[in-house]
């Protein structure tokens, strides 16, 4: 009897060197694989998305038994709670479990980092919106209803609700930071001329349209299993396990799939999980708790708003001898990320500027809101638009064009030039990016007809401006810049892929996928995209800071080499021909003078004892950043961008619209320019959506009134303008060696936006006739327009009297 | 009678009997048939992301179909009708459609939590023939929110997918004819209990008789038409409702009537289908209807809705005022008009009276003296809730204004006639300075709030210059074109 057909193995089975080899037979040897690196491959799920057969947490079938939680939340901004008497909930129709701060074994925290976020307020609550109890019921209708039976005694306490207040009361929740490069404040009063002023930067909500859920069935031993939509599996991870009682091993959690997450799902997703696994090991029951839009937006974080004074001095050229920023962030109610937020702000003061001296003061401010979290950009566009108003304000002093003072201010390609942390830009491609895009975008003399424009119209007013991107590229907290990747190679051929990563979107599995297929040249169909788990892959890094590509790419191609070489081992040996004659070639392998299918040359040496499955780790080298003195190398490398737009505005109204956008995105060598594009687009509409028409208003009691899309207005299709034009940098490149030299493109794209406000802030001050400038905050709804424009109005008139 | 809720899941019949009348269509297909792929974005109807197809018989032997919103539709609405959810769209070969297909081909998915709402926002365009250019398209889809990908390759998809449109789903008449089977023409009544286990009776009467009666005897009932407010009593306030009665299956009150100066449009005409009569009217109107909430909500919500709900927000009742419009209210067999601006008598409460209910709103066309302007205000262009929302009649003659409508919007706690600026408008010459004046005088007629739409402030500044562009628009200065006044001139 034939061992090898018992086991089923296929034609492998029959394959031994000199014997079967043989040249390829698939007829035509292939030139290329499908899907390899470089290929516009669509989105893995994308035909799953189409169908409704894409399966997000809420789609997942439910187990017999599932209990349905409602999180009854603080109705004060700040209170002492006097008492919170639950027993009418409790015996409320279909109420299986309350739980509130006793119930917890463990500890009663599901913050990231501080220790500062309770699963279930006790004593005190600091926000409106803050989870006080759960309920855990048949349905979930019958849960929200039992809460409303909830007697709770609160005594209000003085609640600080915005930056103003904060700095006023000096509620630091986190100490003040400063980054120092040189003298900032002799070369500005050195300086021919100097310039002061302040900018308010609204926050901004997610909105990503799966809302925050968590299921949880229990397992035996205790054990817990969590689905949940979450960016940082690993973070989930560890706090179940820490509000349990549990030793992380005993927590499993898995994510296929999110429904868009952008930041949200970052550090929020903890305190869901935590509460749905709480019921589960409470009842033996699954649990699940999924927040309606109005909840969510209520009891998540969102992106920090900013007060950000600034100072410059500059010379008669618009080149910057030494800049002031003082930035105020709202935290919120607790610390969550807002160090690290804060401190990217302060990394991103200097945009693509070389400031020469540059004293950024950083404040984090304790609020009686929702505690404010990670944001596509994390801070960085908050710092950026302030640095793009100082440009904007030097240009309107000296009557000279932004472009040509940001043109004057770049980093130079050269190198030589540091940012305000003392790290070298050596890798700057603004200056070529934007000369390009000057001349594609037709930029000077649409700017000339813009003020004809203007000239002849006295209600509409239009505006252009071109703004540059550069950002920095790593965790700034340099532990997180690790990665892990587990690939098995099945006998078959098929190869399954695991890493640590999460897919919210932006196509980091099918990018990772296309690593993979392209180290084995195989089709990348060929390659199993699997669920994010952490029993797979430990200890991982969220998905964030734009470099879920950079990092899981690096380590799952380490994997996949690692089983390559014992391939390639393997066939040498077996073959008998030095490992320089095993080359891997589409869909097949040359040994010798021989060809084998990759499914071939597998089964070979799964029969001969070879390892198929390996693990593959990457941690971005040679960073380094000390906090204490504000210097070092946090970054790896900086991703650049520009865009040019152009804007009307009704002067009667202050409506306004965006009338074209010309994008030039640098993203190294791409790895899926069809992603790229995708995140290109989509970075700047919300980017855009973010600086025009997303407010987040909380009323005199800090109730947040802009809970839901009826409210919250993120832009529309028709939002989009026509006349969009946007291109990959051909001559992109990355410097150091990072994935195939591609370069990280989930942030960046957003900053473009800053060309919007620019723009608008253009447009408000041709309605002065240009003798004003507009002072402008975010977002730049109508109503802040139309006041912008009847301020510079009133401005340019008393300055002409 | 009937006390069945009888419809086409796809092709499939569906019966059910005992469901609670306020159970949503998602819930219902999301939870009892275990079909996932239709989405709750907001439970609101402000997303998109549950869009599914209502097909019903177009009484033409054939199918009309439109998009709604399924998280804020109820069951009982389903009663003689097809629907369709994203799991029954296919291409011929069973495999993707070619909206479907579109989509992939241009990246128009990357989360794809969205993506099914859009699937079903373009497969009803297919079907029906609608959207055919860009703007249209955008338009078509601004009901439909994505945060990833900034809807260019959306976009691009539809305008490969839809061609010519008007494809039709195959075998119209079979689905017609079965359908017509399901619906004896009876009365619907319904009774079971909601999520939280409450009582609930539901009424759907067929004629306007049955109406008049079945509210007499529950003079309590809530009344609910398009359900795009009262859906979202039920997901947002999780209200009881222990009476309602559905008036959109009451052929009288869907009626639309026209004559050289008047345009009488039934309660249940819904604004997709008002739309055109109004744009008829005054492009300002169509315009309005344009940006008005979303396709999904214009095809459900209605005219006798908008007004009767009284909120100090709605668009139409501003721009009904300034025409001039009378409601007609019924209670059993009497009948009464009433002036609309005299309907809405303070926040939340009107003049209509226990068992009454609006039978149509008859609004007065423009003259040749007339002027007319309507424009609304928001933080965003489409689908938003107006901040302001100013709507001028002026009649002019010689160079005199002889009558003056001014309604607004936004600018208390009902939608309200500015009679101080109407008095400085009544009188004088058609020019600017009557404008400003008029402008001057709104902060006699207003006293505005703040609030997330806007502050007290902006209100009245950008109240007053509404009239500066209305003067403009109409100037004399502006007959045959000139500067571009708004920006929605501008290429």
């Amino acid at each position: 009897m034939d061992e090898n057909l018992i086991q089923d193995r296929g034609v492998a089975g029959t394959v031994r060197p000199g014997r079967a080899g043989r040249a390829w037979q698939g007829g035509e040897a292939e030139a290329a694989i499908r899907g390899g690196v470089a290929a516009a491959r669509a989105h893995d799920s994308a035909e799953k998305h189409v169908t409704g057969a894409a399966h997000y947490v809420d789609d997942l079938p439910e187990l017999p038994g599932t209990l349905h939680l409602f999180v009854a939340t603080s109705a004060r901004a700040h209170a002492r709670i006097k008492g919170m008497d639950l027993e009418e909930v409790r015996k409320a129709p279909g109420v299986v479990c309350v739980l509130a701060a006793p119930d917890i074994p463990g500890e009663n925290d599901a913050s990231p980092v501080y220790g500062d976020d309770p699963v279930f307020a006790e004593k005190v609550v600091e926000f409106r919106g803050q989870s006080l109890f759960a309920v855990a019921a048949e349905t979930e209708a019958l849960a929200r209803a039992a809460a409303e039976r909830a007697v709770v005694d609160y005594e209000d306490l003085p609640a600080i609700l915005t930056v103003e207040a904060a700095l006023e009361a000096g509620a630091d929740l986190l100490p003040p930071h400063e980054m120092r490069l040189g003298d900032a404040r002799a070369a500005i009063e050195e300086a021919p001329h100097r310039l002061a002023g302040e900018i308010a930067i609204g926050g901004q909500d997610h909105f990503y349209l799966e809302g925050q859920i968590a299921c949880a069935p229990p397992g035996e031993d205790g054990d817990m299993t969590v689905y949940a939509s979450t960016q940082h599996p690993s973070e989930v991870q560890h706090n179940v396990a820490k509000v349990l009682g549990l030793a992380d091993h005993a927590v499993t959690v898995k994510v296929r799939r999110m429904g868009g997450a952008f930041g949200g799902k970052e550090s929020q997703p903890a305190l869901l999980a935590a509460i749905a696994a709480l019921a589960a090991a409470k009842t033996g029951r699954p649990a699940k708790l999924r927040l309606d839009r109005d909840d969510d937006m209520v009891m998540t974080g969102k992106r920090h708003d900013f007060l950000i004074g600034y100072e410059a001095g500059f010379d008669g050229e618009g080149k910057i001898a030494g800049a002031v920023f003082e930035q105020a962030a709202r935290c919120g109610y607790s610390a969550d990320l807002s160090g690290a937020i804060a401190d990217r702000a302060m990394f991103h003061a200097d945009n693509a500027y070389a400031l020469n001296n540059a004293d950024i003061r950083s404040r984090r401010l304790k609020t009686h809101t929702v505690s404010n979290t990670a944001f596509r950009g994390f801070g960085g566009p908050q710092g950026m638009l302030a640095t793009e108003r100082v440009i904007d304000r030097i240009a309107f002093a000296l009557g000279k064009d932004p472009l040509d003072i940001r043109k004057a201010n770049f980093y130079p390609a050269a190198g030589g030039a540091l940012t305000p942390y003392h790290m070298e830009v050596t890798d700057s491609v603004i200056a070529e990016m934007v000369e390009e895009l000057e001349e594609s975008a037709g930029y000077r003399a649409r700017r000339q007809a813009v003020r004809d424009f203007n000239r002849a119209s006295p209600v509409l007013k239009k505006g252009i401006a071109l703004t540059p991107v550069k950002f920095g590229i790593s965790f700034t907290t340099t532990h997180l810049n690790q990665a892990g990747a587990l690939v098995h190679v099945y006998k078959d051929g098929s190869v399954a892929l695991n890493h640590g990563g999460t897919e919210m979107g932006q196509g980091l599995f099918v990018k990772v996928a296309q690593v993979v297929a392209e180290e084995f040249q195989i089709d990348a169909q060929k390659v199993k995209i699997t669920a994010t788990d952490t029993a797979k892959v430990p200890n991982t890094s969220a998905t964030a800071a734009s470099s879920g590509s950079d990092m899981n790419g690096m380590a799952a191609q380490a994997a996949a080499r690692t089983i390559k070489e014992r391939l390639v081992e393997f066939a040498a040996e077996a073959w008998k021909v030095p490992t320089d004659q095993v080359v891997f070639l589409p869909n097949r392998v040359r040994i010798g003078n021989e060809e084998l299918s990759f499914a071939e040359l597998v089964g070979e040496a799964y029969l001969a004892r070879v390892s198929l499955s390996a693990t593959g780790f990457y941690a971005t080298p040679g960073l380094h950043y000390d906090r204490e003195t504000g210097r070092g190398r946090p970054f790896f490398y900086f991703a650049y961008g520009a865009a040019c737009s152009e804007v009307a505005i009704d002067t009667l109204t202050g409506e306004h619209r965006t009338l074209r956008v010309d994008i030039l995105h640098e993203v190294g060598r791409s790895l899926n320019p069809a992603v790229d594009m995708g995140q290109i687009e989509g970075g700047f509409i919300q980017g855009m959506g973010w600086l025009t028409s997303e407010e987040l208003w909380w009323d005199a009691d800090g109730a947040l009134r802009t809970h839901s899309p009826s409210t919250y207005k993120i832009p529309t299709a028709n939002d989009r303008p026509d006349d969009m034009r946007m291109a990959i940098w051909q001559r992109g490149d990355n410097r150091v060696p990072t994935i195939h030299r591609s370069k990280a493109v989930g942030e960046p794209p957003l900053m473009l936006a800053m060309s919007v406000f620019s723009a608008l802030a253009d447009a408000v001050s041709a309605a002065a006739d240009y003798r004003a400038f507009p002072d402008l905050d975010a977002p730049a709804t109508p109503e802040r327009v139309l006041f912008a424009v009847e301020e510079a109005r009133r401005r340019a008139e008393g300055a002409s009297r | 009678m009937g006390r069945q809720i009888r419809f086409l899941l796809g092709d499939e019949e569906r019966c059910l009997e005992g469901n609670a009348p306020s159970q949503t269509v998602l819930r219902y297909l999301r939870e009892s048939e275990r079909l996932t792929g239709t989405k709750e974005g907001c439970a609101e109807g402000d997303c998109g992301a549950c869009t599914v197809v209502l097909g019903e018989p177009d009484g033409k032997g054939g199918m009309a179909y439109r998009a709604v919103n399924s998280c804020i539709q109820c069951m009982p609405g389903l009663h003689g009708r097809q629907l369709l959810a994203v799991e029954h769209v296919k291409g011929p070969d069973g495999g993707l459609h070619p909206v479907q297909r579109a989509l992939v081909d241009h990246h128009g998915s990357q989360c794809g939590f969205c993506t099914p709402g859009f699937v079903m926002q373009l497969y009803a365009a297919w079907l029906t023939g609608e959207a055919k250019t860009r703007g249209a398209l955008k338009d078509w889809l601004a009901g439909n929110l994505c945060r990833c990908t900034g809807y260019g390759p959306i976009v691009e998809a539809g305008l490969e997918a839809l061609g010519e449109g008007g494809h039709g789903r195959g075998g119209e008449a079979e689905t017609a004819r079965r359908l017509a089977a399901l619906d004896n023409g009876a009365m619907l009544r319904l009774s079971g209990r909601d999520a939280e286990g409450r009582e609930q009776r539901f009424f759907a009467p067929r004629s306007l008789e049955e109406l008049a009666v079945t509210y007499w005897g529950y003079p309590n009932a809530v009344l609910v038409a398009g359900a795009t407010d009262v859906g979202l009593w039920i997901t947002k306030e999780h209200r009881h409702l222990p009476v309602v009665i559905d008036i959109t299956r009451v052929p009288e009150l869907a009626q639309m009537k026209e004559s050289e100066t008047r345009l009488e449009l039934g309660a249940t005409v819904s604004l997709a289908r008002a739309a055109e009569r109004l744009f008829a009217i005054h492009e300002d109107l169509g315009e309005l209807m344009r940006r008005f909430a979303s396709v999904q909500i214009r095809n459900c919500g209605t005219v006798g809705g908008n007004v009767a709900n009284a909120s100090p927000i709605g668009d139409l009742p501003p721009a009904f005022i300034a025409l001039g419009a009378e409601l007609v209210l019924r209670r059993r067999e009497e009948t009464r008009r009433v002036e609309l601006e005299d309907y809405f008598l303070d926040y939340g409460r009107q003049d209509r009276a226990a068992g009454e209910f609006v039978e149509k709103v008859v609004v007065k066309k423009l003259g040749p003296a007339s002027r007319f302007g309507a424009y609304k205000l928001s933080k965003r262009f489409d689908q938003d809730i107006s901040a302001v929302m100013g709507a001028f009649r002026v009649e002019v003659e010689g160079e005199n204004i002889t009558a003056a409508r001014l309604a607004f919007g936004g600018m208390a706690a009902t939608p309200k006639r500015a009679k101080a600026a109407e008095a400085a408008l009544i009188g004088q010459p058609f020019a600017e300075a009557t404008f400003r004046r008029a402008g001057q005088a709104l902060c006699h007629d207003f006293s505005p709030i703040d609030d997330m739409r806007a502050s007290a402030r902006y209100r009245l500044l950008a109240a007053e210059n509404l009239l500066m562009r209305f003067f403009l628009a109409n100037a004399p200065t502006r007959q045959g074109g000139g500067v571009p006044l708004r920006l929605s001139e501008l290429a």
